[in-house]
């Protein structure tokens, strides 16, 4: 009952402070991180994208709001997020909405859709440069998965379900 | 019964090699291949292929869609690239290649009314049974190939995109499909044959 009762004050509390004032008629929610969502050109993605010596698995889904077979299978990315985070795998969303949308499109559906994954915004119009660096073999079409650890890495131009993508991760952590 | 396993086996192999014809960026056509003409449904009704522009030096092929945000960036663009080098002998040819079942926006109806709205004056094909954009190799809309005719057939000169800013065409420093033609119309090598953008993936 205390506990419950914390809960309900700490959400109070939180989204009291993240909510923006020129937002203030958007819907209320507070579980997710869409109010500081980290915009990056290709130059500040990339730390994301390589193995920094740590434990951990990453994996990194390329996807967008106005991409449907993308937004099919972010539940499934979720999903894996809430059973691996405990495992030492952590799922990063790296968006490639519009910039100009952030506030109209993308906050909007992270909100609506109580993302709980890292949701990042890769606002870099030169394709033709970053996306060869993400995968030599990437032709620019999404959804795009790279999953790596310190070990390998490896790099996915498709769609996934939960179980084909936790038989990947499965290739990883083992 | 040795035999028959055999015959499995080769079967298998065969059903599995076909299975990956489609897959990857290692398929579909590389610059100097010669593409495959065409005989598809424009939204007049009409058939078109390559081979009824008799005074044409070449194609700007671009697979593009109504339902891509990406694709719908680009439309205007692709409008002017038709104005700008069909009367040079580089007219735009743009195919729909997603599966209409399940993206409807890009029914043949929808298609007529895109156009008609947005005062097309290149052809809108569609690619009717998804044939022609697997033996081009394309993976996304919008997906530009331009095509130089030669003896040999339409020669496959530069694959990507149309230019290097999707979201802002007053920002644009690279124009990789005006510089291809250009070249082409100059009797000159393509500098830049290959580039690669964000697209939407074709609905199959």
């Amino acid at each position: 009952m205390k506990f419950t009762f914390l809960i309900v004050f700490a959400s109070f509390m939180f989204s009291g402070t993240v909510l923006d004032f020129d937002n203030i008629s958007e819907e209320k929610t507070n579980e997710t991180a869409s109010e500081d969502i980290k915009i990056f050109d290709f130059d500040g993605l990339e730390s994301y994208l390589s193995e920094k010596g740590d434990d951990k698995t990453y994996v990194v889904n390329f996807w967008a709001t106005w991409c449907a077979p993308c937004v099919k299978e972010l539940p499934y990315f979720e999903q894996l997020n809430a059973n691996y985070s405990n495992k030492n795998v952590e799922v990063i969303l790296v968006s490639l909405d519009f910039s100009k949308q952030l506030e109209t499109k993308l906050k909007p559906f992270i909100r609506k859709n109580k993302l709980k994954s890292e949701v990042l915004l890769l606002s870099d119009v030169d394709a033709n440069t970053w996306i060869p660096k993400v995968d030599k073999n990437w032709s620019g079409s999404i959804p795009a998965t790279l999953i790596y650890n310190k070990n390998r890495t490896k790099f996915y131009e498709r769609s996934f379900d939960y179980k084909e993508l936790e038989t990947e991760l499965k290739q990883f952590i083992k | 019964m040795k035999y028959t396993l055999k015959t499995f086996f080769a079967l298998f192999a065969i059903v599995a090699m076909s299975s990956f014809t489609n897959v990857g960026d290692g398929q579909g056509y590389h610059v100097g291949d010669i593409a495959t003409d065409f005989k598809l449904e424009n939204i007049d009704g009409n058939m078109v292929s390559m081979a009824n522009y008799n005074d044409a030096k070449g194609f700007i092929v671009v697979f593009t869609c109504n339902t891509c945000p990406y694709a719908v960036a680009y439309e205007d663009r692709v409008e002017a690239l038709n104005k700008k080098y069909a009367d040079q002998g580089y007219p735009v040819i743009a195919i729909m290649p997603n599966n209409t079942e399940v993206k409807p926006g890009d029914s043949m109806e929808a298609m007529r009314a895109r156009a008609k709205a947005k005062g097309f004056t290149f052809p809108y094909l569609m690619d009717k049974g998804q044939k022609i954009y697997p033996q081009y190799g394309a993976t996304k809309t919008p997906h530009v190939y331009v095509l130089q005719r030669t003896k040999k057939g339409h020669e496959v000169k530069y694959i990507g995109a149309i230019d290097d800013n999707h979201e802002d065409a007053s920002a644009v420093t690279k124009t990789y499909v005006e510089d291809a033609v250009n070249a082409l119309l100059d009797g000159k090598e393509v500098k830049e044959t290959k580039t690669r953008a964000i697209g939407c993936s074709i609905k199959v």
